[in-house]
């Protein structure tokens, strides 16, 4: 593919990304109301909510707030440009490695800690300061196991990973080859998406909801639109990783959807930690359990 | 189409998101609140409408003021009120935000909010009940489609005399920040 078909096919995965991530926020309102037995929103409440919020007037406090949500934006757009939908659907044959999302992905998140610090409300600064903290926390153990896996299949092209698993052969999906490692992405990845137990930097009853403090009108509709696309770029690296990607659109569908709504109705029953329960319990549970499992694949070659 | 015709089709579109997604940020001054949680539980479920608390002026859309103001919560109330962005919208509940209600002769206490912010609607009751309260945003829905929801905008328009009834009570608009000082 020449570069220009490339970046336009980038940029169509990151629209779908938003699509799919938006409707499946939107059902799950619904089956969060079932649970709860209330009747549930419409399920295309969240593109309402997005495109309200985008045909309202807003403030602004400096350039720096205002760039920072364009750079946020453009940040997490770029890093799904990269992401894979099934093996042969990709935008970027051969970019999709894992360290290019860990790096990029970066970009999106200081570019939102940057805009939040930049408007000078202290509530804020505080959930900028947790996000990063958490980050800290959930990023060590979900590596070990990550690196684990580029270990076992000496690859770290995404795609290749899913591959690896999908040819049977060596490897099952990793979610049942290297179960202990399996608990611990899920809790990784729970804290990735910022739900509870580990949704301390939102806290909306606490801190105001956090870094989106001073954000509304078309710069939270901006942020709404980063925040799908992150927890796309985050349940399909999962996808890939763990439950032996996608051989066709449809089955991505199905495990995306179901990883999703497994998190989300686990989120529902919790509470919420204090910012340092939720660094204690993440370097000591979930690192030990990734450490054990690393320990136990790498060196004693015990993988299912 | 002129451009007027135009902006008022967008403004129609709009005003379809706006009117689907109502945040609210609750201003729980009085008795009245305790109609709330009702109104969002499983009893009568607020979310169907797709409205849904928001933590902080900034994100919300309609102020619910819930019941009587003392003048030194109407300083936090205007200030409130003021970060929201456009359009925003405001509630008023019980009929102590419409005459006072049963603290209509107390010295600390205002008799008239729309004294001093624009309410777009009232839900009356002491304390209303809860259909009342659901009632009330219906009608809140209607006025944004109708185009008569324009309190924000009288706010502007009027903003002297909105001013002046500000100072006339409270002296100074300026919150005390004991935190700061
Ligand atoms: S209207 Fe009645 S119920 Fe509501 S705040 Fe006033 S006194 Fe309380």
């Amino acid at each position: 593919m020449s570069i220009g078909l490339s970046i336009i096919a980038g940029l169509g995965v990151a629209l779908f990304g938003f699509v799919l991530q938006t409707s499946v926020a939107g059902l799950n309102r619904k089956v969060v109301a079932r649970l709860q037995k209330r009747y549930g929103p419409k399920w295309y409440q969240e593109f309402i909510d997005i495109f309200k919020l985008l045909s309202k007037r807003a403030t602004s406090h400096g350039w720096i707030f205002d760039f920072g949500v364009i750079m946020a934006l453009g940040g997490i757009i770029a890093t799904a440009m990269f992401m894979p939908i099934t093996n042969n659907l990709l935008a970027f044959e051969g970019f999709d490695n894992f360290f290019i999302f860990v790096y990029l992905i970066a970009v999106g998140m200081l570019g939102m800690a940057m805009s939040a610090s930049g408007s000078g409300n202290p509530l804020a600064s505080i959930g900028v300061m947790r996000a990063l903290t958490t980050m800290l926390a959930y990023e060590v153990p979900f590596m070990v196991i990550v690196l684990t896996i580029i270990n076992l299949t000496g690859e770290s092209s995404v795609s290749a990973i899913a591959q690896a698993q999908q040819l049977g052969g060596d490897f099952n999906w990793f979610i049942i080859a290297l179960p202990i490692g399996g608990v611990v992405a899920v809790l990784s990845l729970m804290g990735m998406l910022g739900k509870k137990p580990f949704e301390t930097y939102i806290a909306p009853a606490e801190i105001a909801s956090g870094p989106m403090v001073e954000y509304g009108g078309k710069q939270l509709g901006m942020l709404f639109i980063m925040h799908e696309i992150t927890v796309f770029i985050e349940v399909s690296l999962f996808v890939h990783l763990f439950l032996g990607g996608a051989e066709n659109i449809i089955i991505f569908l199905v495990k995306y959807v179901a990883v999703y709504t497994f998190v989300n109705l686990i989120s529902y029953v919790n509470g919420r930690f204090k910012i340092d329960q939720v660094v204690v319990f993440f370097y000591k549970w979930p690192l030990l359990l990734a450490v054990i499992q690393a320990v136990m694949a790498i060196y004693l070659g015990l993988v299912i | 189409m002129t451009k007027e015709e135009v902006d008022r089709k967008w403004w129609e579109i709009g005003d379809f998101f706006r009117r689907n997604s109502l945040w609210m940020l609750m201003y729980c001054t009085g008795c009245c609140a305790i109609e709330l949680p009702p109104a969002m539980t499983s009893a009568y479920d607020m979310e169907r409408l797709g409205m849904g608390p928001m933590a902080t002026p900034r994100q919300a859309d309609v102020l619910l003021v819930t019941g009587y103001l003392s003048l030194k919560t109407l300083r936090r109330l205007i200030y409130t009120y003021e970060q929201m962005s456009e359009p925003k919208y405001v509630v008023g509940f019980g009929s102590c935000t419409i005459n006072g209600g049963i603290y209509h002769d107390s010295h600390a206490v205002i008799n008239q909010l729309d004294q001093y912010i624009p309410v777009d609607t009232y839900v009356a009751g002491c304390m209303p009940n809860t259909e009342a309260v659901m009632n009330g945003f219906i009608d809140l829905m209607e006025l944004i489609k109708t185009k008569k929801a324009d309190g924000w905008k009288r706010y502007h328009e009027n903003y002297e005399w909105y001013k002046k009834n500000q100072l006339d009570s409270l002296g100074s608009i300026e919150v005390k920040d004991e935190f700061h000082e």
